[in-house]
């Protein structure tokens, strides 16, 4: 996240064995000022542009969707082709961020823990998701699996298109959160185990993979908020055929087409709230783990 | 024999860690393995706990050929120098890991754990996190769970060198209590000739990957092997080619039989010492003498003061190689 | 220090039975997820020759957009740059009601769908319906529909990467050197310019150049807010969607080229970035 997870400090003092350190770690050196005449103005200055750019436009999202009222907003919501739109964003997203759980953790495994030629290119395959334009992705995906795919998988305008295109672009999330808790570990920590008794599947299970979860899970959070909000690689690979591979980004574009802005916001700030729940749940996780050192 | 390790050898690269490595350690005793940082202690150590393989020999733990087995199979507990705890799991959890590895039934975890906890003298934060605990708590800890399994061999890794000074020596005194208490035989790898001479019951010195001496401490200290292991097991200095301890010189203000003549160059006092630094004419470098303040103030010893200096009889003197030849 | 000596190899962990097995799976995802289907359009733009693609990318429309484009990313990467320089070292040095709540909506735009961003920003800045559309277009600044609204779309879903990057440095630097400078006679600017500017310039050229791919890259926040008329408001993303969904092997042509220069620089901009990382952690 923005804060990076600053280490707690190892035990307070370390003199004074009877002086156990106190229950919250404190959340590291930092000599922090308050505000001076110069700075305030440049805070002042970076707030008003923040919120002409971001918080106002998204505010703006929650006033237009109850504009019409608590029942236009439900109405909206569950009318249903955008019921269908949201069951198949959210179902699919689970789906994916489950399946990118078990890849990326394993990605990010061969990544830190095994050499051989050719892995510094991985590196960088990893990261094509981040980089390429969805639209190009949409392309991308449909050279192998669209029409004249050379494996003969046709699933173009299908739901297995949305799968697809969810597992492309959330690819790098949990690998890039789990790399490097993985390189932290220290070695010393799983020969403690295995001088313990512990075999190398047993380290993994209890030593290893606890200190993974808080990684595992903020790498899940952002494929998930990824994957529901993804749009420009179905605009080509999925058809958008309503009940079939509409999603919920589809759906809100058709609505913006069709001048209905309340409907379109009232679908907008459903994914402003999941967007929102992700952001707050990883700042709490990093609190989680900066307390556990 | 609790510990034999024989015709050990290591290498990382070109680097050579350990050359010829035959060692005995006794059962039941507490051992020291000394010497210079980067001189092969902590590897001869992990190679005996199964964390290193050596390039060859044998490691032979309890009568049984261990040289191919791995470390957890080893049956030996292991205290790092930065604890290693496992940090997502409470104190008593961390203690009782190596039982709940063994699939030992949780009441007998419970139960060890908790007389582990007591014998370390942190049962009341059996819940907490490791991270809410001082260094010095945290390796107790790692102590705890280390025997927590029952080792036939404790081998500990500097154990004491993250903490600082104070801690150090509780910690060192109470590491000896509990070995006369437990008698697990124990190996501890130290640079700190002081830890090594105030704990252990024997010493290793090794150095440069080989080994100097071995034998108690008081072998060692009075009847050093060589130059190296001298001076590293405490002050010396070089009177008519031999080293000496500062403390053996006897001086006096007139002459007698034997001593050499020389003038105090520099008087320092500390503490309940006086340390002289005595400027003989045969010798390169001041003769360094030490020396209780009552008697160098019956002495009435002072800057400038012409003195006599001569090795007490008995004193231990190592010839210094080189030295001797160059004087002939 | 316990003795460390050189070239230490972990030995606990024995090869295992699963090292081949993890391997290949990775290897195999990776391929058919990107590896294979990037490879696949790299041969189809070139089907049918290379001066059919350089014809393509020499028509004035896709000039224009991969120029439009370029624009747009440029002005999202000096707007970025300079609020994401100034907001990192308001977030890490001073303290202030709503840091932390600052901290973590800076991250919103990420998790944000670019459509929801597009329609946001029509919200407001509709010259028809919008809170503040009508009051700029009277006076004469024309934001939706017209570069400034494009500029502002680009700017929203690339604002955090600049300062993801350079924040975590700031922490790590820590302000004795701003200090020693102080107490030297720096003035802040000149503490500015020649102490935290060098200290942080890996992360910051790392910022900016995933700021730069992911700005020439959007697709949905501008398709909304641009109308994506040629020649006046069509990006490179754009155009690639358009002359897809025409018949024709010139628009197929036009479509693949697009995304093939666009794919390249993606992964241009990814090369430069991980040669990047070893020089942004030895300062």
């Amino acid at each position: 996240m923005t804060t990076a997870v600053t280490p707690a400090l190892a035990g307070a003092a370390e003199g004074g064995d009877d002086l156990p350190s106190p229950g919250r770690a404190p959340s590291g050196r930092r000599r922090l000022t308050t505000l001076t005449r110069g700075s305030g103005l440049g805070l002042g200055i970076a707030m008003l542009w923040f919120s002409l750019l971001v918080l106002v436009p998204l505010i703006a999202i929650v006033v237009q969707s109850t504009a019409g009222g608590w029942s236009a907003y439900a109405s909206a919501l569950t009318s249903p082709q955008t019921l269908a739109a949201l069951r198949l964003t959210v179902g699919q997203a689970v789906l994916v961020t489950a399946v990118d759980v078990v890849t990326g953790t394993a990605i990010a495994w061969v990544l830190v823990r095994d050499s051989f030629v050719g892995k510094r290119v991985l590196e960088v395959v990893i990261d094509v998701p981040f980089a390429l334009p969805t639209i190009v992705a949409g392309l991308v995906l449909l050279s192998l699996y669209g029409a004249g795919s050379p494996l003969g998988l046709h699933w173009a305008n299908t739901s297995h298109a949305v799968t697809l295109a969810f597992l492309f672009v959330t690819l790098p999330f949990v690998v890039r959160t789990v790399e490097p808790v993985l390189l932290e570990i220290e070695p010393e920590v799983e020969e403690a185990a295995a001088s313990l008794g512990a075999g190398r599947f047993t380290v993994f299970r209890l030593v290893i993979l606890p200190s993974l979860v808080p990684a595992i899970t903020s790498g899940a959070a952002l494929a998930f908020a990824r994957a529901i909000s993804e749009y420009g690689s179905l605009v080509l690979l999925s058809g958008n055929l309503p009940y079939r591979t509409e999603v919920a980004s589809v759906r809100i574009l058709s609505f913006i087409e069709g001048d209905h802005l309340t409907e379109a916001a009232a679908v907008a700030s459903l994914l402003l709230a999941v967007a929102l729940v992700v952001i707050v749940g990883l700042e709490l996780v990093s609190r989680r783990v900066a307390r556990h050192g | 024999m609790s510990i034999r390790v024989s015709g050990v050898n290591k290498s990382f690269g070109d680097f050579a860690a350990l050359t010829d490595i035959d060692l005995d350690l006794p059962s039941g005793q507490l051992t020291a393995l000394l010497g210079p940082s980067g001189g092969g202690k902590s590897t001869l150590l992990r190679i005996i706990a199964g964390l290193e393989l050596g390039d060859t020999g044998t490691v032979e733990i309890e009568g049984v050929d261990a040289t191919r087995l791995p470390a957890r199979k080893r049956n030996v507990g292991f205290v790092f120098q930065h604890y290693a705890a496992f940090r997502h799991m409470s104190v008593a959890d961390n203690v009782g890991f190596g039982l709940r590895v063994r699939k030992r039934p949780k009441a007998e975890v419970r139960a060890r754990t908790q007389e582990m906890l007591e014998l370390v003298h942190l049962a009341q934060f059996a819940d907490r996190l490791p991270a809410q605990l001082s260094g010095g708590q945290r390796q107790r800890m790692a102590l705890a769970r280390a025997l927590a399994i029952e080792p036939s061999v404790l081998l500990l890794d500097e154990p004491f060198g993250a903490l600082d000074a104070k801690v150090r020596k509780e910690l060192r005194d109470w590491l000896r209590r509990l070995h006369d208490e437990v008698h697990v035989t124990t190996v501890f790898v130290t640079h700190d000739q002081e830890e090594a001479l105030e704990v252990a019951d024997r010493i290793v010195v090794i150095n440069d990957g080989r080994v100097e001496q071995e034998g108690t401490p008081d072998e060692l200290y009075d009847a050093p092997a060589g130059e190296f292991v001298m001076g590293f097991l405490g002050p010396v200095t070089t009177l008519a080619g031999h080293l000496v301890r500062p403390h053996d010189l006897e001086v006096e203000t007139h002459t007698f039989p034997g001593a050499v003549a020389g003038e105090v160059a520099r008087l320092t006092r500390v503490g309940f010492e006086v340390r002289l630094e005595v400027a003989v004419p045969e010798e390169p470098a001041p003769v360094l003498v030490t020396l209780t303040r009552a008697d160098a103030a019956r002495k009435e010893l002072a800057e400038g003061t012409r003195v006599w200096v001569l090795p007490v009889p008995g004193a231990s003197r190592v010839p210094v190689a080189g030295l001797a030849a160059a004087r002939r | 220090m316990a003795d460390r000596t050189p070239g230490r190899v972990r030995t606990v962990r024995q090869p295992s039975a699963l090292r081949w097995p993890l391997r290949i799976a990775v290897v195999v995802y990776l391929v058919l997820l990107v590896v294979w289907p990037v490879a696949i359009v790299a041969v189809k733009t070139f089907e049918r020759g290379t001066g059919a693609v350089l014809h393509a990318l020499a028509q004035p429309e896709v000039v224009f957009a991969f120029e439009l484009s370029a624009a747009n990313a440029v002005w999202a990467v000096v707007i970025n740059t300079v609020f994401g320089v100034g907001i990192s070292l308001l977030l890490v040095r001073y303290e202030f009601p709503g840091r932390r709540a600052l901290s973590a909506l800076i991250d919103l735009p990420l998790s944000v769908s670019p459509v929801v961003v597009g329609l946001a920003l029509l919200l407001v800045y509709s010259g028809r319906t919008g809170w503040f559309g009508p009051v700029l277009e009277g006076l004469g600044l024309q934001v939706i529909y017209a570069q400034p609204g494009m500029i502002m779309a680009t700017a929203f879903v690339s604002l955090p990467l600049v300062i993801r990057e350079v924040v975590p440095v700031l922490h790590e630097i820590g302000t004795e050197q701003e200090q020693a400078a102080t107490s030297l006679g720096a003035s802040p600017l000149q503490t500015f310019l020649r102490i935290t500017l060098p200290a942080i310039r890996w992360a910051l050229l790392y910022g900016v150049v995933l700021t730069l791919a992911r700005s020439l890259g959007e697709f949905g926040a501008v398709n909304v807010v641009s109308g994506g008329v040629a020649m006046r408001t069509q990006t490179a993303t754009l155009l690639v969607q358009e002359r897809y969904n025409q018949f024709g092997a010139d628009s197929t042509t036009a479509a693949y080229a697009a995304s093939f220069v666009l794919a390249l620089l993606a992964i241009v901009a990814l090369v430069v970035v991980s040669s990047l990382r070893p020089k942004e952690h030895d300062r």
